[in-house]
């Protein structure tokens, strides 16, 4: 495996790390509007994502960042192509972080109640689009043997196989915010994520199933990796379902966890050799090999993930768990969020 | 290539959406070390002053702050959106400062950050003063790897181009690290924040001592920050002198722009304070300079030559062909002074602040408070105007003699941008008001009193009043 493979590779494992954290993040976001009775309890839900959920959105960043400095022609041709759908995902990405943080900075239930509902509006617009857009990229976009983008930009986006991704997407934040919830919160917010997570999972597993299915055999070359990650993307979403039928929300969230690297690694291998494929002409594709930067450049990237990498991973996990106890309607009384 | 209403519209977007991510900047560089400093104090004294100051500059700080990383999310998306030749043109050198300051900046900031702000009752007082210094860290590193990247458009090194290609590959990360250029703007970079920070607090100060309120820790506020402002303007001064001889030997032209230069001078080349431009004629109907000035500040000795942007238009034509290697001298010219006069007049009125209110005196006359406080955008028109100078004074190019700014847009529907643009108008001219409104409404407010004990902390024994 060379310097591109790896940075493929990284390119995909930074992308789960955003879903898989920002995922709850998302859930929470569209949980804390229409399952909180109460500001009290919208307030003690957002509070348990409080010290995360922004640290979580630089795994975003940084996906985009590595896209941009290991593959600058996936890039260039990518995002421009994208510009529409990318327009909507920013709009959503500042009013949904303004919205948190602004939520708690004046008393009152209008001025709350507007913000818990561009927080969820936004959550649920961004899991949505970033399945929409992934499975997009799968599916391939009209670009011609030059590389220039020759479709309309919305539309082009959009196919019933993306949409599928996106609808999945979505479920899996829902179900992945609740489980988080149950396991982050206490009274009655826990107990009403404990029963919602169950149901989430149930429709989540049902959409993954679906998506894991079209995916290996729409896209894939026929082989046992691909077959695997289909499986094992099934299998995390079924071992999720039981934990949360019987109150385990631990174990279903690592198998949450399980699920979307298997979702992220299944579109991968199914792009792999190519990075963005031509609906119009397989020589068009833009690939690994030719997207990728120079040998010094990798070089100087890859050890700056050598080292960041591990870092980064090392201080948010002390901060999980720094953060690890359940948050009560009265801690978040006492929060920043109050 | 070269659709000029695409153009247009792609450089107008990435203006405005990036002077208005630079509204937050600057205070967030300038006021974390400061609330930093001012946590750090109360850990050590355990003054109860200290620990209200904290938490109302805090706060401040974190309304700003939440501004300035989502709006900063957004420039990295249009490098792709809007510029993508551009991030396929650069995409080798450039990618390697935007993964350091993904790596080692953002995810710093925005994790010490939330246990700075969650973590007061679950982590020992130490460590969680760390935090804040840890987020500062964050937020310095971050400036430092995009101005890395900056300053290589401006001045680029550390590469070579390749033959199959044309671009440039990026064949010396030192050279891109630490270049002169590099370090001199970044020092230029974080000091603009220091002053923006220090005037900020001098004005909030301002604001509560007018009204004679929070007397004792407003009256300390006010004396820190203009101890930081001056420090930190003197320091600007020499950054400014030093960037100022930098520039004129890498980019001469936009020292021949900034300074209305149209033929060359020297020695003893005069620096104009005032002129009438006529860019179409490539020549000024009227001036008012100072005999030698330009000399000694372009190249530190009064016998330096400085060359004019005619004959750096002619050395242009030579070497790239045909073409209008000019930017708009007008704008340079007004943009530099501007930038000069709005960063240096808050360390200014400071001065004469500090003279009025020597020994702890506070004076009566409504002037006085007014100027005090409504001084407080003048730092931050100093900040913009110096973008404005040092981005449009390089143009046509968007990466130093390489690249043409016309060359670099996406290929996309100007339709694109005739929704883009609208979009972000509304979106960011709402969330103005909106933050306006908040700091505002926080600022009044001032320090918290004493019945508002901190989660985790027991409220004071009985109200201890600084005053």
């Amino acid at each position: 495996m060379g310097l591109p493979e790896l940075w493929f590779v990284i390119v995909a494992v930074l992308w789960t790390g955003f879903f898989f954290l920002e995922g709850f993040d998302f859930g929470v976001g569209m949980l804390a509007r229409t399952l909180g009775s109460d500001e009290a309890e919208r307030a003690q839900m957002l509070t348990a994502i409080g010290p995360v959920w922004d640290a979580d959105e630089v795994w975003l960043v940084t996906g985009g960042i590595a896209i941009f400095a290991a593959f600058p022609a996936w890039y260039a041709a990518l995002f421009p192509a994208a510009y529409l759908p990318l327009l909507l995902v920013i709009v959503a990405i500042v009013v949904r972080a303004v919205a948190i943080e602004y939520r708690s900075k004046r008393p009152g239930p209008a001025w709350r109640s507007r913000w818990d509902t561009a927080v969820a509006v936004a959550s649920l617009l961004l899991a949505f689009l970033f399945g929409v857009f992934w499975a997009g990229i799968v599916h391939g976009i009209p670009i011609d043997a030059s590389g220039q983008f020759v479709g309309r930009s919305l539309l082009s986006f959009i196919n019933p196989y993306s949409v599928l991704g996106g609808l999945t997407l979505l479920a899996f934040s829902l179900a992945h915010g609740a489980t988080f919830l149950a396991l982050k919160t206490a009274g009655s917010v826990q107990r009403k994520n404990e029963a919602w997570a169950t149901r989430f999972d149930f429709v989540a597993g049902a959409l993954m199933t679906a998506f894991a299915a079209w995916t290996y055999w729409s896209y894939s070359r026929d082989d046992a990796i691909a077959l695997g990650v289909g499986i094992l993307a099934v299998a995390g979403m079924l071992v999720a379902l039981i934990a949360n039928l019987r109150t385990r929300p631990l174990l279903a969230f690592w198998a949450h966890g399980v699920a979307i690297a298997a979702f992220v690694a299944s579109m991968f291998i199914a792009l792999y050799p190519n990075v963005l494929p031509s609906t119009l002409d397989p020589e068009a594709s833009l690939t690994v090999a030719g997207a990728a930067a120079s040998p010094y450049s990798l070089g100087v990237i890859t050890v700056v993930a050598a080292i960041g990498l591990p870092m980064v991973i090392a201080y948010q996990a002390w901060s999980f768990w720094v953060f690890r106890k359940r948050i009560t309607v009265e801690d978040a009384q006492r929060s920043h969020y109050a | 290539m070269g659709d000029g209403l695409l153009v247009d519209l792609s450089r107008l977007q990435f203006a405005t959406t990036t002077l208005y991510h630079y509204l937050f900047v600057p205070l967030t560089l300038g006021l974390a070390p400061y609330v930093a400093l001012l946590e750090t104090l109360h850990w050590r004294t355990g003054k109860d002053s200290y620990r209200r100051l904290a938490r109302f500059f805090g706060s401040l700080l974190i309304i700003n702050f939440a501004m300035g990383i989502v709006t900063g999310i957004v420039q990295e998306f249009q490098f792709g959106m809007n510029w993508s030749v551009f991030s396929r043109f650069v995409g080798d050198v450039f990618g390697a400062p935007l993964a350091m300051e993904g790596l080692f900046a953002f995810f710093l900031e925005s994790t010490f950050l939330g246990l700075w702000l969650f973590g007061r009752d679950r982590l020992p007082r130490g460590v969680h003063v760390a935090c804040i210094w840890i987020f500062t860290l964050g937020t310095w590193l971050s400036a430092y790897f995009i101005i890395v990247a900056n300053s290589w458009m401006q001045h680029p090194v550390g590469y070579a181009i390749d033959p199959l290609t044309g671009y440039p590959v990026l064949n010396d990360i030192g050279a891109v690290l630490f270049q002169p250029f590099a370090l001199w703007a970044y020092a230029h970079t974080v000091l603009g924040g220091l002053v923006a920070a220090s005037v900020f607090v001098f004005a909030v100060a301002a604001y509560h001592l007018k009204r004679r309120q929070h007397v004792g820790e407003m009256r300390w506020a006010w004396r820190t920050a203009i101890a930081m402002g001056l420090i930190a303007a003197t320091g600007q001064m020499i950054v400014g002198d030093v960037l100022g001889v930098i520039v004129t030997d890498v980019q001469p032209m936009k020292i021949a722009a900034g300074e209305a230069l149209w033929e060359t001078e020297g020695p003893c080349a005069s620096l104009g304070i005032v002129a009438i431009i006529d860019q179409e004629a490539r020549e000024n109907t009227w001036e008012l300079s100072i005999p030698c000035l330009l000399s000694i500040v372009a190249t530190n000795s009064v016998d330096g030559v400085v060359v004019g942007a005619n004959e750096l238009q002619e050395q242009y034509e030579e070497q790239f062909g045909p073409g209008n290697y000019t930017p708009n001298v007008w704008i340079a010219f007004y943009a530099f002074r501007l930038m000069m006069g709005f960063g240096l007049i808050g360390a200014a009125w400071m001065l004469v602040a500090w003279w009025r209110t020597r020994k702890g005196r506070l004076p009566e006359g409504r002037v006085f408070w007014a100027i005090s406080i409504w001084i407080v955008f003048t730092p931050w028109l100093g900040n913009m105007f110096g973008w404005i100078f040092t981005e449009n004074a390089r143009q046509p190019w968007v990466v130093y003699d390489m690249l043409l700014t016309r060359d670099a847009v996406s290929q996309i529907s100007p339709t694109f941008l005739l929704i883009s643009l609208p979009v972000f108008f509304l979106l960011y001219g709402a969330f103005a008001i909106v933050e306006f409104i908040l700091l505002r409404r926080y600022v009044i407010k001032g320090p918290p009193t004493d019945d508002e004990p901190m989660a985790g902390q027991p409220a004071p024994p009985r109200p201890a009043q600084v005053a």
